[in-house]
């Protein structure tokens, strides 16, 4: 080996040995749980999962395990409403979730989140005061924020020219079969609610049939409902349009430039997603370190980067290269001047919760039938009882000539 | 040497324990949740709704029965020169027909929807070729085709099975008496080879009808199927009453197409039926 090396192989030693144990606040705070099995039921593409120096990713869930010994289980859902009903009905046991607020207020209403003693958590003066106190937990007893964003539109400036200002272009017919629309009950009426100027929170009976009508209405223009299936549908240039979360379009921004973002004049959902401990949790004290651990501003900053939502984590906006890359983004973090007419959702009571299920399948269900299905079955049903009658008296003749051969000669 | 009927049942043990686990007790819940409400008491309010979902029914009905004719059209001839062939050829021709299941349904499913969007494959390479584009995803054309490339293997094999078990003595019997090639398919295979027909048309039919994955992602999921419907039910509305209602009357639509194809085989068939 040539001498003259020999420092720049020390260099790479040590800058290796560098990453390899990134520091983290309080690491001594983090002992104790090694060995337990910490289950995690997060949305899907919501976590910073790979390593890369230069986009400034790093493997969570796995600095995680290292840090702590605690072994991470990570499974993903798709909706609130997807992971509501598998917390509801006991099916698996998770030791975080992390619903949006409205789902928050459900669950802590039927008792299936466990109180979280935010004074314990040594991160949890990172998290900026505007998301704490929220409607949905009053006394920050059960949750903990870990992303803020809105819905908008995203569409494809290629096809779409003009910039929209209105949810209304969803129902516009020169854009027949290049419409997507969310596949998420609640998300797809507020859309129709603001259009028509309704609150989110509606309980009126009438105002939930309206929406119903003017979804009703936009279904012939649609290419589908879709919700993890939009990356590809719009990175791939397949749709012109689809409403949106901001910090999905960032994402897919990245790998189509034509793709541009607005949001709309009539309104628009602003959601916090927090991280919560079910009831039925069975490993408390790990699920707790996980939730500080999130908090870390090295594993915030990642998280920031790599999801592309706005961090409710104070430390992530001091990072220089992210302010200035991500912060100064007027979408993802806007100023009093950019900011949209937002509302919450809340939860709805049970019989809204009902209604807006059963004008669901209502959305759903309706389609025309081409004549010629009913052609078909009328036909098949021709075919068939023909057939049964053909075979029916082949068998009776057959019989007939099996039976008495001879008589008939 | 005869069984004793206790051995016999010993040896039937596992199978019927299975049976009543998995199956008779599931089927009771089916039924019993369907004719509850949210909580929990009696109500025949699920089974009224179930008009309202008519069209979706009938739709899904027929997107199946046509995949399920379509496969059994193209099925039919492969399996005939499969049973046919030397036994080399069978093996690796099984082999083919077997390999798609090999991987997961919901990947080819994905992939048939890349090969098949606008922006697709098959547009993309029409279009290098100045050929006119052509619109196939989101159309019942996609989910019928979605169909009959998942589930085909399911009518291949029933079918495959029931003609390399035939006698060829009978076809060469009616060749030597003066029938013709139309006359020995018409007279002798076909006939023979119905059992094999009506349990590929069972396999391929009863998944078609009720999934819901397929029309999802190559239909587009703006018109939906039963099987979407009843996934809804359980996954995002959380009503498992009007879940399992629509469970318990596609169950009962099934057993009723069963009945009326397990009519042409006859009474006189002898296995290869599955139900």
């Amino acid at each position: 080996m040539k001498k003259w090396l020999f420092p720049f192989a020390l260099i790479a030693l040590l800058a290796l040995c560098c990453f390899g144990c990134a520091a983290y606040e309080n690491e001594a705070w983090y002992k104790g749980q090694s060995g337990e099995v910490l289950n995690v039921f997060n949305w899907g593409e919501y976590i910073s999962d790979e390593y890369s120096e230069e986009d400034g990713y790093i493997d969570v869930n796995k600095e995680f395990e290292k840090l702590t010994g605690i072994k991470v289980n990570y499974v993903t859902f798709e909706s609130n409403e997807d992971m509501y009903a598998k917390i509801k009905n006991g099916g698996a046991s998770y030791d975080i979730v992390v619903p949006s607020d409205y789902m928050i207020q459900r669950m802590i209403d039927e008792g299936l989140l466990q109180t979280i003693d935010v004074s314990a958590l040594p991160n949890y003066h990172y998290i900026d005061d505007q998301y704490k106190d929220l409607y949905y937990d009053p006394a920050n007893a059960y949750s903990v924020p870990y992303n803020v964003g809105m819905v908008g539109l995203i569409y494809n400036t290629k096809v779409v020219r003009d910039p929209p200002t209105s949810w209304s272009i969803l129902w516009d017919k020169q854009y027949k079969g290049q419409i997507l629309m969310i596949d998420n009950p609640r998300d797809a009426f507020a859309i129709a609610q603001k259009l028509l100027g309704y609150s989110f929170n509606s309980t009126d009976r009438s105002e939930w049939n309206e929406v119903l009508r003017l979804l009703i209405q936009q279904k012939p223009l649609l290419q589908g409902y879709v919700m993890d299936e939009v990356y590809n549908k719009m990175e791939s240039g397949e749709a012109a349009m689809v409403p949106y979360y901001v910090g999905d379009y960032i994402s897919m921004k990245g790998n189509n430039p034509d793709l541009a973002f607005v949001y709309p004049e009539e309104g628009v959902n602003i959601f916090v997603d927090a991280m919560c401990i079910p009831k039925t949790a069975k490993h408390y004290d790990a699920a707790i370190k996980y939730i500080n651990f999130m908090m870390d501003p090295e594993v915030a900053l990642a998280n920031a980067w790599y999801i592309g939502y706005a961090s409710p984590n104070t430390s992530v906006l001091e990072d220089a290269d992210y302010a200035e890359e991500m912060g100064s983004d007027q979408f993802l973090y806007p100023d009093a001047d950019h900011m949209p007419n937002v509302e919450y959702f809340h939860n709805l009571p049970q019989k809204t919760l009902t209604l807006m299920s059963e004008n669901w399948n209502v959305v759903k269900a309706t389609g025309d039938i081409p004549a010629r299905v009913y052609v078909g079955f009328a036909v098949t049903a021709a075919v068939i009882v023909v057939a049964v009658v053909y075979s029916f008296v082949k068998k009776r003749r057959r019989e007939y000539w099996y039976d008495f051969p001879e008589e008939k000669g | 040497m005869k069984q004793s009927p206790l051995a016999r049942r010993m040896v039937t043990a596992p199978y019927m324990v299975w049976a009543a686990i998995f199956i008779v007790v599931p089927l009771i819940f089916v039924v019993y949740y369907s004719l509850i409400d949210a909580d929990g008491v009696f109500t025949l309010e699920n089974i009224k709704s179930i008009p309202a979902y008519r069209g979706i029914m009938l739709n899904s009905i027929w997107l199946g029965f046509a995949a399920t004719l379509i496969s059994l059209v193209i099925a039919y001839p492969l399996a005939y020169i499969m049973a046919r062939a030397s036994k080399n050829v069978q093996r690796t021709m099984m082999m083919l027909v077997m390999l798609p299941m090999w991987m997961n349904l919901l990947i080819r499913t994905y992939s048939l929807m890349i090969l098949l969007q606008d922006t697709g494959i098959i547009n993309g390479v029409l279009g290098r070729l100045h050929l006119p584009a052509v619109h196939m995803i989101n159309t019942r054309f996609a989910v019928i085709l979605g169909m009959v490339y998942n589930y085909i293997p399911y009518m291949i094999l029933p079918l495959y099975s029931i003609m390399a078990k035939m006698d060829h003595g009978l076809v060469e019997a009616a060749q030597d008496l003066g029938a013709n090639k139309l006359a020995v398919i018409r007279k002798i295979i076909f006939p023979l080879s119905l059992p094999g027909v009506a349990s590929g048309f069972t396999m391929v039919f009863v998944p078609s009808v009720s999934t819901f994955y397929i029309s999802k992602k190559l239909g587009g999921s703006t018109f939906a199927l039963i099987g979407d419907l009843i996934e809804m039910q359980f996954k995002s509305a959380n009503n498992y009453n009007l879940g399992a209602a629509l469970s318990l009357v596609l169950m009962v639509l099934i057993l009723i197409s069963i009945a009326i194809m397990n009519r042409f085989t006859g009474d006189d068939d002898d296995g290869g039926v599955l139900i």
